[in-house]
């Protein structure tokens, strides 16, 4: 991972940074330039993606990618965000068989990868029930 | 625009090839295609190559394989479109010949998957998804699709047999492709019991890392008569293509790919016909579940219903409508820049009547539906015997 890379999406992985356009209320993580054809690109305000929201589908990965390998098996979720905007996440601090579609979960922040045993380490966020 | 034809058509048995090489295996493609055409020459090509330079170390594909086909100076263009290079392949130069700009073009896929190991083809696999918002947080392509396949069987009441009915019936068919990957039957059992992916989904749901290239070459309808040898003139009826969200979370609905509902349509409206009109169909079935999803998005069985319908055998090769007939993406193989060219080769060989015994009885038309990543790009050919 390049350091600039990683360097320049903190707003979204440290501070959820998202956007909302006035016109159709949508929400945007990360925020967009545009929204769609009929809403007016300057309507979009920025706003923070709420903390809280409900899964809507989830898998339980046991082969995992070489830099999430050693953490298998683990959950990963997409969720809805309370007001709107979606993230796919790791669903974490919870047994696989209490996990359930429409279940609760809230944000949390926490360490996602390592780069090797002496690259930069990866925030970002994690969800857990709530 | 003018009509187009396919007159020719070239591949080898995919596989896990590790004494070939990326060039090598494109050649022996295109070669083929070009002798099965009988053509002197080709105007133009296309290349459908999802990532060359993380598998292989190499880019500028086009001046690559033109240079050792030995047809420089023609234009030679790399279209990347993931795992839908290959269809987008077919798609431009389907275009080229309708336009008028070129007579023969030679659209191919190639991919040379084995060079690196598994973590690394994981790695140049996701590169289909949102880096930065799906795959930086741990999700893979099983993890993806996995979570396609949960909401599909909580809404629509999906078993797991039903799911595992797919890939059984796809290497049932691939048993009769000489150029398939695995050419074994397997049972409901081993794709229940076989080893856990990412839940739902079990290796047995995926297709496999594979090796291989395919090639084909366009001409204008008017002069395919030519070229037939006495074989049916197969003739391209339709074409569509759509995009869609590159990330699964920002999609409406889980259960349907918009894209290939769209591609669809557009393929369709252009051969001016519906789904009841085709007669067979080749889809992409990296996973079981988007067989199933497919299978409804592209109008064949109704939505829910999908999965009924392959566990009874409506998919199977004499059933209402065969899916899958080479075998599909899980036991012919799935070099993914290939693949798309792969499908076309399949329509090719069943309207020509030369598919063995795995031909369907009477087929006349047939699709092909050929996608990227999650679905964020899919595209739809109509071939058909004129
Ligand atoms: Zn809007």
């Amino acid at each position: 991972m390049s350091v600039p890379g990683y360097w320049r999406e903190q707003p979204q992985r440290y501070r959820y940074e998202a956007n909302r356009c006035k016109s159709c209320g949508k929400v945007f993580f990360p925020p967009r330039r545009v929204c769609e054809p009929g809403c007016d690109p300057a309507n979009l305000e920025p706003c923070k993606l709420s903390q809280t929201g409900k899964v809507l589908t989830y898998t339980i990965i046991h082969i995992g990618p070489t830099q999430f390998a050693d953490e298998a098996p683990y959950a990963m979720a997409i969720c809805e965000m309370d007001g709107g905007g979606r993230i796919t996440a790791q669903l974490v601090d919870c047994p696989f068989d209490k996990i359930e579609v429409g279940m609760p979960v809230r944000i949390e922040f926490r360490k996602i990868q390592q780069d090797g045993h002496a690259g930069i380490l990866m925030y970002g966020y994690k969800v857990v029930p709530g | 625009m003018r009509d187009v034809a396919v007159i020719g058509i070239g591949i080898q048995r995919w596989g896990e090839l590790w004494e070939r090489s990326l060039r090598d295996l494109w050649v022996e493609a295109a070669l083929n295609a070009i002798n099965d055409a009988g053509v002197d020459h080709v105007d133009s090509m296309y290349v459908g190559c999802m990532t060359p330079g993380l598998f292989v170390g190499q880019e500028h594909l086009g001046s690559l394989l033109a240079d050792y086909l030995g047809i420089t100076p023609v234009p030679a263009t790399r279209v990347e479109s993931a795992c839908a290079s290959g269809g987008m392949a077919m798609r431009a130069g389907f275009i080229e010949v309708a336009s008028g700009l070129s007579d023969i073009v030679l659209v191919s896929g190639v991919e040379k998957m084995t060079d690196v190991d598994g973590g690394g083809a994981t790695y140049a696999l996701a590169t289909a998804a949102d880096g930065d918002y799906e795959v930086y947080n741990g999700v893979t392509f099983p993890g993806l699709y996995a979570m396609m396949a949960r909401d599909y069987m909580r809404r629509f009441g999906l078993t797991r047999e039903e799911l595992a009915a797919v890939p059984v019936k796809s290497h049932a068919n691939g048993v009769h492709n000489p150029h398939a990957q695995f050419q074994g039957a397997i049972k409901l059992e081993t794709v229940i019991n076989s080893v856990m992916v990412a839940d739902p989904l079990t290796l047995m749901d995926c297709s496999p890392i594979t090796d291989g290239a395919a090639a084909a070459i366009l001409c204008p309808l008017d002069l395919a008569a030519k070229f037939s040898k006495g074989r049916p003139v197969v003739k391209v009826a339709g074409m569509g293509a759509a995009t869609d969200s590159i990330a699964l979370h920002s999609r409406g609905d889980f259960s349907t790919l918009n894209s290939t509902v769209i591609a669809a349509k557009r393929a369709y409206d252009m051969a001016k016909v519906g789904p009841e009109d085709i007669d067979f169909a080749e889809v992409h079935d990296c996973f079981s579940i988007a067989e199933i999803i497919v299978s409804e998005d592209l109008g064949f069985f109704e939505k829910g219903k999908g999965g009924k319908a392959a566990a009874a055998g409506e998919t199977a090769i004499g059933g209402k409508k065969p899916i899958n007939t080479s075998g599909g993406l899980k036991s012919k193989g799935h070099p993914v820049g290939a693949t798309g060219i792969g499908q076309i080769h399949e329509l090719v060989t069943q309207l020509r009547g030369e598919a063995g015994k795995r031909q369907v009885e009477g087929a006349k038309r047939g699709l092909a539906q050929n996608m990227g990543g999650s679905g964020g790009s899919s595209v739809v050919h109509i071939l058909e015997v004129k």
